[in-house]
């Protein structure tokens, strides 16, 4: 009997010979969310009747000989930021508590119309404004493998649905780093592609400058398979992977790699050593003025969160988590010569984050700087230094929000506990796809599939 | 305003609205402000900039390839 699918394209390959059925796979999905739900508190919104539904219709289509691509027939969630057509988008703020979004995000209908099943909207922190997942109307996500964990955020419950194996991928938002801390802390792939590349429209905002949507799945294939849908595609594959002997990777080592868990370090170092034996070149880069990114990144964020919200702030205080609250009410006392400050810092740092990628295939660095923290955990000592655990998070992934560059999250290890561990590559702004090309290219020295499916936690898997 | 006239008066303002709690943020949102006004990038209106050229457009352009 064949080996039970992981991926999307093994799944579309099973749907196509008919070894599944989209139906089946879809009410393996439903039983494991039944399961697991409750602990994971992955999910706020299932839909199984419709799930169904458009279960057996793909299973009609395909049957007949209407295989719309790699994506007809897959389970795939959204993190409740995404507007589905008469469903609730909460945002997991009782903020939004009676709104029923009145069509389906652009984004949502692309991946309709390539026929993935839209199963359920995962849970977030509030209004994407936090890296832990701890803080929501409906109670905090929690990581597959320790629910004492944080699965990340903010779009935890997104990461935790695709490692549980709840779902084949999900749709989260990148504002600071939010598909890719996920992604890294429950040892997946998160994709946030160039600024402005896709829609997001029928998306609940944050920071609209700094905002990117994007997929959690389980490999840099797949990444490209939904990317290419969502920038209104047809799913294809990226063409011919680079040679790993001729890649050459720079290595932002100040700043990005003077502040990690000691696990982590070993991590990456290790992963770098299995590209350099695979012959890949890396070399050291810089990003001159990385001491400014947090500073940089602050003062956007919170101003143009603020906006979004001030009159909801007035008028409905009490309606958000107290730490969401606080934190938005900070932004309001920004002023507008420091928000025009960081607009120029941002720029500097993208002509910076270009030149270190000037000669190069791909800028690498870790994901995040620790494994997923303890829920309820404010702050986090490394070495000596001690920091509040959302700095911490944001640290390796918030300036290329900042640049605007690609960014692709993939597995490099674990620790000695089974918590997985994440790297970053970064591509050339405006160059997805080859941002992709060199994800896979990467991808069997640093994530070799055996370890990426030891993080595969669904149906099929003993734990 | 300077940072600490800025700060002042923001402690003063959360305070009368109710949001006491404010303060530590406030003053860590300061740092960081400070931080930003002494980076060496700044623009100046004596004309010595600092950095080598301008910046640039601010204006995200995700069609700029290479």
């Amino acid at each position: 009997m064949a080996a039970e699918p992981q991926t999307i394209a093994e799944l579309s390959r099973a749907l196509i010979t008919r070894e599944t059925t989209a139906e089946a796979v879809v009410e393996r999905c439903l039983q494991r969310i039944a399961e697991r739900n409750a602990t994971l508190n992955a999910f706020i919104t299932v839909f199984e009747d419709a799930a169904r539904e458009q279960a057996r219709e793909a299973d009609r289509e395909i049957a007949a000989g209407r295989h719309r691509g790699p994506l007809h027939g897959v389970p795939i969630s959204l993190k409740d930021l995404f507007d589905v057509r008469g469903a609730a988008t909460t945002a997991a703020s009782r903020v939004r508590e009676h709104h029923v979004a009145g069509a389906d995000a652009p984004s949502v209908t692309a991946l309709r119309d390539a026929g993935a099943i839209i199963i359920g909207k995962t849970n977030l922190h509030e209004f994407a404004f936090g890296t832990t997942n701890e803080d929501s109307a409906f109670g905090p996500a929690r990581h597959p493998r320790d629910p004492n964990r944080s699965p990340g955020g903010s779009s935890g419950g997104s990461a935790a649905s695709v490692a549980d194996g709840m779902c084949f991928a999900s749709m989260g938002t990148d504002t600071g780093g939010s598909i890719r801390i996920p992604a890294a802390v429950c040892g997946l792939v998160g994709l946030k592609p160039t600024v402005g590349e896709l829609a997001t429209g029928g998306v609940v905002p944050l920071s609209t400058t700094l905002d990117h949507i994007g997929p959690i799945c389980r490999s840099v294939e797949d990444a490209g398979l939904i990317y290419d849908v969502l920038r209104g595609g047809a799913a294809r594959p990226h063409g011919t992977p680079i040679d790993p002997r001729a890649l050459r990777l720079g290595i932002p080592r100040s700043y990005f790699l003077s502040l990690l868990d000691p696990q982590v370090a070993s991590a990456f170092d290790s992963a770098c050593e299995r590209l350099r034996d695979a012959g890949a070149t890396l070399d050291e880069v810089s990003i001159p003025h990385a001491g400014d990114i947090a500073a940089i990144y602050l003062h956007i964020v919170l101003t143009e969160a603020a906006a979004y919200h001030a009159k909801t702030l007035e008028r409905r205080p009490e309606d958000y988590t107290p730490n969401v609250r606080i934190r938005l009410e900070m932004g309001r006392y920004v002023l507008g010569e420091d928000y025009a400050r960081a607009l120029r810092g941002r720029e500097l740092i993208r002509r910076e984050v270009d030149a270190a990628l000037e000669g190069r295939d791909g800028v690498f660095l870790p994901a995040v700087p620790i494994p997923a923290p303890r829920i309820g955990v404010a702050s986090v000592k490394i070495g000596t230094v001690e920091e509040p655990v959302r700095n911490v998070m944001l640290r390796c992934t918030q300036a290329f929000n900042l640049s605007g560059h690609p960014v692709l999250a993939l597995p490099c290890g674990t620790t000695v506990d089974g918590l997985p561990i994440g790297a970053q590559v970064v591509g050339a702004f405006g160059d997805t796809p080859g941002l992709l090309r060199v994800a896979r290219a990467v991808e069997p020295s640093v994530s070799a599939r055996a370890a990426a499916h030891a993080n595969y936690l669904g149906p099929g898997t003993s734990r | 305003m300077t940072i600490k006239t800025w700060l002042e008066w923001a402690i003063h303002d959360a305070e009368r609205r109710g949001l006491p709690e404010l303060k530590p943020l406030l003053e860590a949102l300061a740092r960081s402000t400070s931080a930003l006004r002494t980076a060496e990038w700044n623009a100046d209106a004596t004309g010595d900039a600092t950095l080598d050229s301008d910046p640039g457009s601010l204006i995200p352009d995700p069609g700029r390839g290479r």
